[in-house]
């Protein structure tokens, strides 16, 4: 008995239908358990390993490889503050400071409430437009201590069913890695990556 | 020397729509796909070895002679690698983002030079944008018949599949990608026997190429080999995309010919160094690569001439740092960085990076002693032997002895800094 809702069972068995292989479905799949739960438990690992004929043990050692698959209690809203280098040169260490004051929370922490989780990532490919931060994986460039202030106050006060890249541009980023040029619009609706089956644009689908 | 942009041009003269199938095929997208359909293996080969195209994931190894390789087993499979984590590189985000349909056309070319079926684009987790917007041209790309069961009307198939990672740099080494596309960790197999055009995904021959490498395979049959390799001056070939990051008054990608100086990129290219500070340091190629410093600006930037003066182009990531910057903690952030990511699989790296960061954070924070800095370059020697480049292996993969390139920038250069912190007690910056 799968512990999935039906659409989730149907999403599945598509991802496993892309991959010639059963096991190169770990993967998405582990999102497709995150976004049940919320996070990735014991039982959403247990339940993956049914679908991909593998051990949980074996899951387990795959998804502990990997920093996106979050085995503990996460916020509704992940904020990653990027300090790898081109970051920190331009006060990617002063913004997690301003998130983790802002909101109460610790980077590698998440609040009482299940709101908002922070942490600090390595390189998220934004370099150009530091300092980045991603709020459930969608981007907000060139973030100054002040602007990572108001975006956590935002958080919280207008709770957005799905966060978009280019809204929170808008209100909280500032210098581009380059022309974003075509506003996007999906969103991230928990703590993993807004990508299909995952996301607000149903339409994102596979053909 | 201003290029002629070559993967950039259509997001520059279509900002607003570069992204669509009806743009891409208005400006001639999907022409090249077609007629490579019609193609033999032998004839796209020789066209992209004739190109001198090279590798634009980091290792600029020709991308025609790679392809050569593909051992005869079938299927055969092809890996975009979409997989970008090098610190200070973000030209393969906006080619995804920006010009998808560009990066299926170089696909469908790579897919019919080396008779796969089956093709896959791995693309970091982190880049939730530009995977749904490449899943997006995928599935355009399917609607019109370029993708699918008898492409553009020939009896060729081909199916094309989004794969997204789970935040892991190690994946954009190619073994350790195709690990993790096979459901597994990722991490690095032993080549030999594991050369992915013999044993790759499935142990079937693979062929693993970067985004911006297939991004330039529809320009290279457009407009011939020799043209294409023209387009530099001297030993290089093509454009070449540069991610500019750090302190730098005009960051973003810069697509240029190879051939004008790191001065003339840092100053004109770039505009300078913000409120007219000095130039302290910058790493030419990406976090792996070993640091130069002013006494660099005028060399040519080309793929020679880097690797002459002991550092690489890499993935073109060029992360500037003024006369503020404190050199113990950029080696720190750096090293912390491989720390992070690595595998966990070979000691030297596994131990090595630990302990080279937690030496250079005890500097940094004023615990440092005056033999640390002998202590860490010990260390790397450890892992890397002599702190040679291009590095002597003592790991399955090239992340362990890239890490130290930040200790050899302190060795050769920043002796001094380093000392300072010991003797006030902390940064003195």
């Amino acid at each position: 008995m799968s512990i999935w809702s039906g659409e989730t069972q149907i999403r599945a068995k598509e991802i496993i239908a892309r991959y010639p292989e059963r096991r190169s479905a770990v993967m998405p799949l582990l999102y497709l358990a995150m976004a049940e739960q919320g996070h990735l438990s014991e039982e959403g690992m247990e339940e993956v390993a049914e679908w991909v004929d593998l051990t949980p043990a074996q899951v387990h050692s795959v998804a502990s490889f990997y920093t996106m698959y979050k085995r503990e209690r996460t916020g509704k809203y992940l904020v990653s503050c990027c300090t790898s280098i081109s970051c920190m040169l331009l006060g990617g260490d002063e913004v997690l400071h301003a998130l983790e004051d802002e909101s109460g929370v610790p980077h590698g922490e998440t609040d009482a409430d299940g709101l908002l989780s922070v942490e600090h990532v390595e390189c998220i490919g934004a370099c150009g437009g530091a300092v980045a931060v991603q709020v459930n994986y969608e981007l907000i460039e060139g973030v100054t201590p002040e602007k990572a202030r108001e975006l956590v106050q935002w958080l919280k006060k207008a709770q957005p069913a799905a966060v978009n890249t280019d809204e929170m541009q808008e209100l909280f980023g500032g210098v581009r890695s380059f022309d974003w040029a075509i506003r996007d619009e999906d969103g991230a609706v928990g703590p993993y990556p807004a990508f299909q089956p995952l996301g607000t644009n149903k339409s994102v689908g596979h053909s | 020397m201003t290029a002629q942009l070559v993967v950039t041009r259509r997001m520059v003269d279509h900002p607003a729509d570069s992204h669509s199938i009806d743009r891409y095929e208005a400006t001639g997208g999907y022409a090249q796909a077609k007629r490579a359909v019609g193609m033999t293996r032998d004839e796209l080969v020789e066209t992209v070895k004739a190109s001198g195209l090279l590798g634009r994931g980091g290792a600029a190894f020709s991308a025609g002679l790679k392809w050569s390789f593909l051992a005869p087993a079938r299927p055969a499979y092809l890996v975009v690698n979409a997989d970008e984590s090098e610190p200070g590189t973000f030209k393969d985000r906006q080619l995804l983002e920006r010009d998808p349909h560009q990066l299926v056309d170089g696909m469908v070319i790579t897919s019919v030079a080396n008779e796969v079926h089956h093709a896959f684009i791995y693309v970091r987790g982190e880049y939730a944008k530009p995977a749904r917007r490449v899943q997006a041209a995928v599935n355009e790309a399917y609607a019109r018949g370029y993708l699918g069961t008898g492409i553009f009307g020939s009896d060729f198939d081909l199916e094309v599949t989004v794969h997204l990672g789970g935040g892991a740099y190690i994946c954009g080494e190619e073994t350790a990608l195709i690990n993790s596309l096979e459901g597994r960790r990722g991490e690095p197999r032993l080549k030999p026997p594991y050369f992915p055009a013999a044993k790759g995904l499935y142990m079937l021959p693979t062929i693993v190429n970067n985004v911006e490498t297939v991004s330039n395979l529809p320009h290279i049959l457009e407009m011939g080999a020799d043209r294409y390799a023209g387009l530099a001056h001297e030993t290089d070939t093509g454009t070449f995309l540069m991610s500019l990051s750090g302190h730098v008054n005009k960051p973003g990608n810069y697509e240029l010919a190879h051939g004008m100086t790191w001065r003339e990129l840092i100053y004109d290219v770039g505009g300078g160094i913000p409120d007219g500070k000095e130039l302290k340091a910058w790493i030419p190629g990406g976090a792996s690569a070993p640091w130069f410093v002013p006494e660099h600006l005028d060399l040519e930037i080309t793929k020679d001439a880097t690797d002459a003066a002991g550092s690489m182009l890499g993935s073109g990531a060029v992360i500037v740092m003024d006369e503020t910057t404190c050199m113990v903690k950029a080696a720190e952030r750096i090293i912390r960085f491989f720390s992070h990511e690595s595998c966990g699989q070979c000691t030297p790296c596994r131990e090595g990076t630990t302990w080279l960061e937690m030496i250079l954070r005890r500097i940094e924070e004023g615990q440092g002693r005056t033999v640390d800095l002998d202590l860490a370059i010990g260390v790397s020697d450890g892992i890397s032997i002599d702190l040679a480049w291009p590095p002597k292996m003592t790991t399955i993969c090239p992340l362990g002895p890239s890490a130290v390139s930040p200790i050899k920038a302190l060795k050769d250069y920043f002796r001094d800094e380093v000392q300072a912190h010991v003797d006030a007690g902390g940064c003195p910056l």
